[in-house]
C-alpha cells in the first residue's frame, strides 16, 4: 500500500511539474500575476522589503518584526517579557517597565498589535499592543524599535479586545474578555450571572508625546468582550465590540456559553461618553495600576502606580451604547473602510453577518428595539443587518479589507481564506491555508487607506509544512498576492512564538524615521559615562557605582580592584559610539540577571552580586571590532572583611 | 574695460564661497560603511560630512596608530587661510573697481590672478604636506602594523585628488563646492584679464570714433 502511495507522489510531482512548467509559459504573456512565486517573494541582497510587519508574538509577550514579501525576520522587539538577549526586564532602568499591581510581571500573552494612524491612514509613529494576562497596553516608539510605555488596566482580566486605536489615535481601547467582580473581592463563582463587570477602557493618547491615560472605564454586563473595531469615517465616534458569554455561564463554557443563538456587538459612541465626561460625568472609584514610562534621554524606565480611575454607567449615557445582535459566539469585529459595514464573525455560525452603519443609525433613531440587557438596547437584528454571506466556511474568525471593495475572511475551521465582495455578499475566490488560520492581515488593513497587495493569514498549526523539529515548533505566516482576481499564494514563513495577529506598514514611511544611534550628548543617564574622564567607581557602603564606558575596542576601566564579597555592583555602562550598529555588549561572569546590549550612546546598568573571592572576567559579548575578542577586563573581589581600597584603571601596567 | 571689470569684482567675489562651503572634500567607503565616512575640509577647519563621522574617521584610524584630525585651533592654517581669502576678495573687488573706474589697466587683473595662483599652489603644497605628514607619521604602538610586498611601511597618505584604495577603505578625494567656486572665480579674473586686454588694443579699423585705449 504504501508503496502505491509514493507512486502516487510521485506522479503528483510529475504533474506538479508539468503545471509549473505551464505557468511559466504562461508567465511570459500574463504579466506579474502569472508570474513565478519565487521572483515576488526574493528581495535580492541589500534590497530592502516593502513593508514592515509587526507580528504580535502570543505568548513570548513580545512583538516580532518582519519584512514583506520576504518573510525575514529583522527583530523581535521585547514588550511585556523579559529579554536576555539585549537585557530588557533584567537591567536596572527597564526592570520598571515589567511592574504591575501584582509586582514584577515578566511575562504576558500578546495578542493585536495596531499603528498609529492621523486621519484615518497610518502615521507610523507608534505601534500599540495589548497584553492579555496581566491587563496592560504597550506602545512601542517607532523610531526606536524600543516599548516606551506600558500602561496597566484595573478592573479587567484577559484584556482581549485590545490594542485598537481610533483614527487620529485620540484613543487605544482595551477591552476585558473575562468579566469579573468589580471591585474585586471574595464571593461565590456561582453567583457571576449579574454580579460581574464587563470594563471597557478608553485610554487617550497625548497626540505629541504619546503618552497614555485611561480616560474612562465604561463598567458594562458581564459578558466576554472578545475583539473590537474602531469606526472608520463616517462611523468614526463609535467603536464596536464583540461578545460572547451573554449567557454568563461561568462553568463550562464549552457548552454553556454556545446556547444563546445570537450574541451581541457592542456599539458605544464614545464621543458621547467622552463628551459626558468632560462635562463631569462619571464616577472616581479606587483602584491600583502601574504607569511604566520609558524616557529616550534618560535610557530609564519609572513605573508610578496610580490609585483612582474614572468610571461610567453606561445606562446614565442615555444613547451612548446599543446592542446588535450576532450569530453565534462572534469572534472578529470588523469595520470596513469606508465605515459603513461591520462584520461579524459567529465562529459557530455557518454564515457571515454584516451590519449596516446606516441602518443602525436609522433603527436607534426610530426607536426600533428588542428589549434590552441591563439598561441597554437591543437592536432588532432585522433591521441593522446589511446582508448575509451565505455558507462561505466554517468557522470565520476575522476579516480583513483591502480598500477595493473586496473583504478576506479568515475560516479556521475549514482552514481557508475567502475572498467576497461587499454591498453583493458573493464569493469570489477561495483558497486553502496550512493550517487552521487564525487572524488574517492586510497592510493598512484596519485603517481607511489599506495597501491591498498581500494577505497574510496567521496559521496555529505548522505540522508537514518545514523540517519537523521536535513536538514544538513555531506557527507558520502564509503570504498571499491578492493584486489579482484570484489569490495566490506565494510563501510559507516560521514566525516566532504565536503570531495572533500582526500590523504592516509601508517601508517608505517607516524607514526615513529610524534611528540608528542616541546621541551622547543628550545621554541624560544620571550615571552615564560620556566621556572617559566621567569614568570612575564610588563607593556607599556596600553597594558599588562603576561608571563605566565602552568603545571600540576596550572598557574604561579595564582593571578594578576593592570590590568585596557580599557588595552590590551596579555596572552603568555607557556606550560612546556615535556610528549606526556598534552596540556593545557587556557580560559579567557569575552575574545571576543576564548581559548587556547597550546602543550607541545609551547607558545600561547590571546589577553584579559578587559571591566568591577571586579575579573575575567581564567582557564584550557583540562582536564589534577586529579586536573585540580583546575588549575584556578583570573585577578583582577580596573578602567581605578586607580594607582594600577601590582602585580602577586603564592602560597602566 | 567696464565689462572686464565687473567680472573680475564677480570673480573675485566667488571667493566668498569658501566661506560657507568646503573647499575640498574627503569620503571613505568600505564594505562595512556602505553610507561613506567623510570629512569636508573648509578654510577654517575640518568638518564630518555627517554629525559624527570625524569621530568615527578617528575611532577607525586609531587601529593604525593615526593621530586624531586636527581641530580647528590646532593648526595656523585655519586661521591663516580666512584672512588669506578675505584678503584677496577685497583686494580683487577693489582692483575691479579701479578697473571700472579706469584708474587701473587690466594688467593689475593679471597681476591679482598671478599672485592667487601663487597662493593657491602654496595652500595645496601645505595641504598636502598635511596629510603626509598626517598618513606616514604614525604610532609606533599602533595595533595593526602593515607593510608593504617590499617591506617597507605601509603609509595611509589620502589622495589629494581621486581616489585611492587605503586598505579596506576607498577614498575619494575631490574639491567641494567652495572650491569649484574658487576656480570658477579664478576663471573669471582671467576672462576678465583677456577682456581688459583686448579692449585696451587700439582698434585698426574702428567705426566709431571711441578708439581711445582705456
Amino acid at each position: 500500500m504504501r508503496k502505491y502511495k509514493n507512486l502516487f507522489l510521485g506522479l503528483l510531482g510529475v504533474f506538479a511539474l508539468m503545471t509549473s512548467c505551464n505557468n511559466q509559459g504562461k508567465s511570459s504573456s500574463g504579466g506579474a500575476l502569472g508570474s513565478n512565486a519565487a521572483d515576488r517573494v526574493y528581495v535580492g541582497p541589500g534590497e530592502y522589503d516593502e513593508f514592515y510587519a509587526f507580528f504580535s508574538g502570543g505568548y513570548t509577550g513580545n512583538l516580532t518584526v518582519y519584512g514583506l514579501p520576504s518573510g525575514r525576520m529583522f527583530k523581535e522587539i521585547p514588550v511585556f517579557s523579559q529579554f536576555p538577549t539585549n537585557g530588557y526586564g533584567y537591567s536596572e532602568e527597564t526592570k520598571p517597565m515589567l511592574n504591575t499591581s501584582f509586582g514584577f510581571v515578566p511575562w504576558d500573552d500578546s495578542h493585536h498589535p495596531d499603528i498609529s494612524q492621523t486621519n484615518g491612514e497610518l502615521d507610523g509613529r507608534w505601534i500599540f499592543i495589548n497584553g492579555n494576562n496581566t491587563p496592560r497596553i504597550a506602545r512601542i516608539d517607532l523610531t526606536t524599535f524600543e516599548t516606551a510605555e506600558i500602561i496597566e488596566v484595573p478592573n479587567s482580566a484577559g484584556n482581549h479586545s485590545s490594542s485598537f486605536i481610533t483614527e487620529n489615535t485620540e484613543y487605544v481601547v482595551a477591552g476585558t474578555r473575562f468579566a469579573v467582580p468589580v471591585p474585586q473581592r471574595d464571593m461565590p463563582i456561582k453567583d457571576y450571572k449579574g454580579n460581574f463587570k464587563g470594563a471597557l477602557s478608553f485610554i487617550s493618547v497625548a497626540p505629541e508625546t504619546g503618552r497614555m491615560d485611561i480616560k474612562f472605564q465604561l463598567m458594562m454586563p458581564g459578558f466576554n468582550y472578545d475583539l473590537s473595531h474602531p469606526g472608520r469615517g463616517k462611523s468614526h465616534g463609535w467603536f464596536f465590540f464583540t461578545t460572547y458569554n451573554t449567557e454568563e455561564a461561568s462553568t463550562l463554557l464549552e457548552v454553556n456559553a454556545s446556547q444563546n443563538d445570537k450574541d451581541f456587538i457592542a456599539a458605544v459612541n464614545w464621543k458621547k461618553i467622552e463628551e459626558y465626561v468632560n462635562n463631569g460625568g462619571g464616577t472616581m472609584m479606587p483602584a491600583e495600576y502601574a504607569h511604566n514610562v520609558y524616557d529616550d534621554d534618560t535610557h530609564m524606565a519609572t513605573s508610578t502606580m496610580k490609585k483612582e480611575v474614572l468610571t461610567v454607567d453606561p445606562t446614565k449615557v442615555p444613547g451612548a451604547v446599543y446592542f446588535l445582535p450576532t450569530p453565534k459566539s462572534p469572534h472578529g469585529c470588523d469595520v470596513d473602510p469606508s465605515g459603513e459595514y461591520i462584520v461579524g464573525n459567529g465562529k459557530l455560525s455557518a454564515d457571515l453577518t454584516v451590519h449596516s452603519f446606516t441602518k443602525m443609525l436609522a433603527a436607534i433613531e426610530n426607536e426600533k428595539f428588542d428589549g434590552e440587557a441591563y439598561g441597554i438596547p437591543i437592536l432588532k437584528f432585522e433591521d441593522v443587518l446589511a446582508g448575509v454571506v451565505s455558507q462561505p466556511g466554517l468557522g470565520p474568525l476575522h476579516t480583513e479589507f483591502d480598500g477595493k471593495g473586496n473583504a478576506y475572511t479568515t475560516f479556521f475551521i475549514s482552514s481557508e481564506v475567502v475572498k467576497w465582495k461587499l454591498g453583493t455578499w458573493e464569493v469570489l475566490d477561495r483558497q486553502p491555508s496550512y493550517y487552521s488560520v487564525g487572524h488574517g492581515m492586510i497592510p493598512g488593513g484596519n485603517s481607511q487607506k489599506p495597501f491591498g497587495k498581500y494577505f497574510v493569514s496567521m496559521n496555529k498549526i505548522t505540522k508537514d509544512r518545514y523540517l519537523p523539529v521536535g513536538p514544538e515548533m513555531e506557527h507558520s505566516a502564509q503570504l498571499y498576492d491578492i493584486s489579482g482576481d484570484k489569490m495566490e499564494l506565494l510563501l510559507d514563513f516560521p514566525t516566532h512564538g504565536e503570531p495572533h495577529y500582526a500590523a504592516a506598514i509601508p517601508a517608505e514611511i517607516l524607514m526615513p524615521k529610524v534611528k540608528k544611534i542616541f546621541k551622547l550628548s543628550e545621554n541624560k543617564h544620571p550615571y552615564a559615562a560620556i566621556t572617559p574622564n566621567d569614568t570612575k567607581l564610588v563607593r556607599d557602603g556596600k553597594v558599588v557605582h562603576v561608571y563605566m564606558s565602552t568603545i571600540r575596542s576596550h572598557f574604561t576601566p579595564d582593571n578594578i580592584e576593592g570590590i568585596k564579597v557580599g557588595d552590590k555592583v551596579y555596572f552603568h555602562v555607557t556606550n560612546q559610539e556615535q556610528d549606526f550598529d556598534v552596540p556593545h555588549g557587556f557580560a559579567m561572569i557569575g552575574a545571576t540577571n543576564a548581559e548587556l546590549l547597550i546602543a550607541p550612546g545609551q547607558t545600561k546598568t547590571l546589577l553584579w552580586e559578587p559571591k566568591k573571592v577571586g579575579v573575575w572576567p567581564f567582557y564584550c559579548t557583540d562582536f564589534c571590532s577586529a579586536l573585540h575578542q580583546e575588549m575584556q577586563g578583570y573585577v578583582r573581589v577580596s573578602p567581605a572583611n578586607s580594607d582594600l581600597e577601590l582602585s580602577w584603571s586603564l592602560g597602566e601596567d | 574695460m567696464k565689462k572686464a571689470s565687473i567680472l573680475m569684482i564677480i570673480g573675485s567675489l566667488l571667493l566668498l564661497g569658501l566661506f560657507v562651503f568646503p573647499l575640498w572634500n574627503i569620503m571613505l567607503g568600505a564594505p562595512q560603511y556602505p553610507e561613506p565616512l567623510g570629512m569636508n575640509i573648509h578654510i577654517d577647519g575640518i568638518r564630518g560630512v555627517e554629525e559624527f563621522d570625524i569621530q568615527n574617521i578617528d575611532g577607525l584610524n586609531h587601529y593604525i596608530g593615526m593621530k586624531t584630525l586636527p581641530k580647528a585651533e590646532e593648526m595656523w592654517e585655519f586661521s591663516a587661510f580666512p584672512l588669506v581669502i578675505g584678503g584677496m576678495v577685497f583686494l580683487g573687488v577693489l582692483i575691479g573697481l579701479l578697473g571700472f573706474l579706469n584708474k587701473v589697466t587690466y594688467k593689475w587683473f593679471i597681476g591679482w590672478f598671478v599672485l592667487m595662483s601663487i597662493l593657491g599652489l602654496l595652500g595645496m603644497y601645505d595641504f598636502n604636506a598635511w596629510m603626509t605628514d598626517y598618513g606616514t607619521d604614525l604610532n609606533p604602538r599602533a595595533i595593526m602594523k602593515l607593510t608593504h610586498p617590499d617591506g617597507t611601511p605601509m603609509t595611509y597618505k589620502p589622495p589629494l585628488l581621486g581616489n585611492a584604495k587605503i586598505l579596506n577603505f576607498n577614498v575619494i578625494s575631490i574639491p567641494g563646492l567652495g572650491g569649484y567656486l574658487l576656480f570658477l572665480g579664478m576663471l573669471l579674473t582671467v576672462v576678465a584679464s583677456y577682456l581688459g586686454w583686448k579692449s585696451s588694443k587700439p582698434k585698426l579699423n574702428s567705426e566709431s570714433n571711441e578708439t581711445t585705449a582705456t
